[in-house]
């Protein structure tokens, strides 16, 4: 049993996005709210109060009509593995509350463990950690609506994606029911990637080469954000346009993702 | 004592020295008030406190497992089984009841009172969980039943041979069950005989990091926070 559990089964989930598909309709982050208890405001107008675990940014390349383009870019948690596992959250975090899983590759966030400090808001590259200025509020009757597969959060803890970690313990669940150890790719899928309309997310384990994020990734034009910093985080965006993977870094004039490699 | 007793006796004897009397029994009044509060606030913290943090409820109904234990066929999974998915059903609802006390059965009280109230009017009987984790925490029964192969009693002892439902201590403070924090003070502190006595983060942990040769977590070098919370 001990052995068993060793390196070779060592997952690490991730995503590739294909942002020449993505249309920017945000049924993710809608999928994603859902499914998350994602509290919401009246006003969400307010970006530094609101909570989206799943957020799509437009791009724009600046350039006068007919040249102008623009881009959707999906930003879930980066789920950054950094150097081995001490992503740049999960090394400020002075409570043990955010916490790198070497067997699943997953930056866990516990609520109840966390104090507020937000060290790892200010840590985060990506501004994927979102705090509660409030206790959630929920319109009438809508309460029964929430997920009883994901703990609702308290006003003044930090929280992001999880990449429905409850959907993998779900899953394992129902394995061991069928006397199976390991789950299939498709037994696993996160709800945005189910949500997305366009099937510009994939996910899986980036690990296993049976999985079709392990090839996507690969692809010459496939980038993560901020490469550079080092944070080594496991999702990966894919797009044909070369200003879009430019916007992907702060390159200078003269290097480009291609010189980076 | 006696030996605190010398000491306020030499102390007094050289005030007696010093200065006159009453200054000197004084003294000896204020290190005595100070043992009476001592002994009194350890009584309180030890004996009156843990009594008044728990509300002490009765179950609905004095379920007897073992008289049920042997009726059904399945053991302990008749009642308490998981789903096709992984899910635990946990307490048994009505309509499982039902099957077999559509009507009064035997002549026990309970029963009699189950029917009445709870068959004919067709409401759940309101179970006070013993067991019940707070929000945060995920526990999968298919788990440690069908993957690790672990019998019911290894954790909830021998539930199933209990005549009786014992009272529910609910803490008034945090709502939780006073079998998750310890069910008694000794039992708080960590020390335990039974996997049973304290349900709390430590004591899943314990028992994880015996099982497992690999730590997913990089921070604690134990198991992997999102293994059991969610």
């Amino acid at each position: 049993m001990k052995s068993e559990q060793n390196q070779e089964n060592t997952k690490k989930f991730g995503m590739v996005i294909d942002l020449d598909v993505c249309t920017g309709c945000g049924s993710c982050m809608v999928a994603c709210m859902a499914e998350n208890n994602v509290p919401f405001r009246k006003d969400e107008s307010d970006k530094l109060k609101s909570i989206t675990w799943m957020r799509v940014y437009k791009l724009t390349n600046g350039k006068p009509y007919p040249e102008t383009d623009i881009c959707y870019l999906p930003r879930p948690c980066q789920h950054c593995e950094g150097h081995e596992g001490h992503s740049p959250c999960v090394s400020v975090c002075p409570a043990t509350a955010t916490d790198y899983d070497m067997q699943t590759g997953i930056v866990s966030q516990i609520y109840t463990r966390c104090f507020g400090c937000r060290y790892c808001m200010a840590a985060c590259p990506y501004h994927a950690r979102y705090f509660n200025w409030y206790d959630p509020v929920w319109p009438k009757g809508m309460e029964k609506y929430l997920n009883p597969d994901v703990s609702v959060r308290m006003r003044g803890v930090v929280e992001k994606c999880s990449l429905c970690i409850h959907r993998y313990q779900a899953a394992k669940n129902k394995a061991f029911m069928e006397g199976k150890t390991e789950i299939e790719e498709g037994d696993y899928q996160t709800a945005c990637t189910q949500a997305c309309p366009a099937g510009a997310i994939t996910f899986g384990d980036l690990n296993n080469p049976s999985h079709a994020v392990y090839k996507l990734k690969q692809q010459p034009h496939a980038f993560r954000l901020l490469e550079r910093l080092g944070a080594n985080p496991k999702i990966y965006y894919v797009s044909s346009r070369e200003w879009v993977r430019r916007a992907g870094d702060n390159y200078l004039k003269n290097e480009g993702p291609a010189k980076i490699g | 004592m006696s030996n605190s007793d010398d000491k306020t006796q030499a102390v007094s004897e050289k005030t007696v020295e010093t200065s006159d009397r009453p200054g000197g029994s004084s003294k000896g009044i204020i290190v005595l008030c100070f043992f009476i509060g001592l002994a009194a606030s350890l009584a309180f913290g030890w004996g009156v406190f843990p009594k008044l943090l728990y509300s002490r409820k009765q179950q609905p109904i004095d379920f007897n497992h073992s008289l049920h234990a042997g009726v059904v066929s399945n053991g302990c999974e008749s009642c308490h089984f998981l789903r096709d998915d992984g899910a635990y059903s946990g307490a048994p609802k009505l309509a499982q009841c039902i099957d077999c006390h559509q009507d009064v059965q035997g002549n026990s009280p309970e029963e009699a009172k189950f029917v009445d109230q709870y068959v004919k009017k067709g409401i759940e009987v309101p179970w006070l969980v013993y067991a019940r984790q707070p929000a945060c925490v995920f526990f999968s029964h298919a788990a440690h039943i069908k993957a690790a192969k672990m019998d019911c009693v290894t954790c909830h002892g021998k539930i199933g041979e209990s005549e009786h439902l014992k009272v529910y201590e609910q803490n008034r403070i945090s709502g939780y069950s006073r079998d998750i924090e310890g069910a008694s003070l000794i039992n708080m502190l960590g020390f335990k005989k039974h996997t049973w006595d304290r349900m709390k983060m430590d004591d899943c942990s314990e028992c994880h990091q015996k099982q497992k040769a690999v730590m997913g977590s990089v921070q604690t070098q134990k198991e992997g926070c999102f293994v059991c919370h969610k």
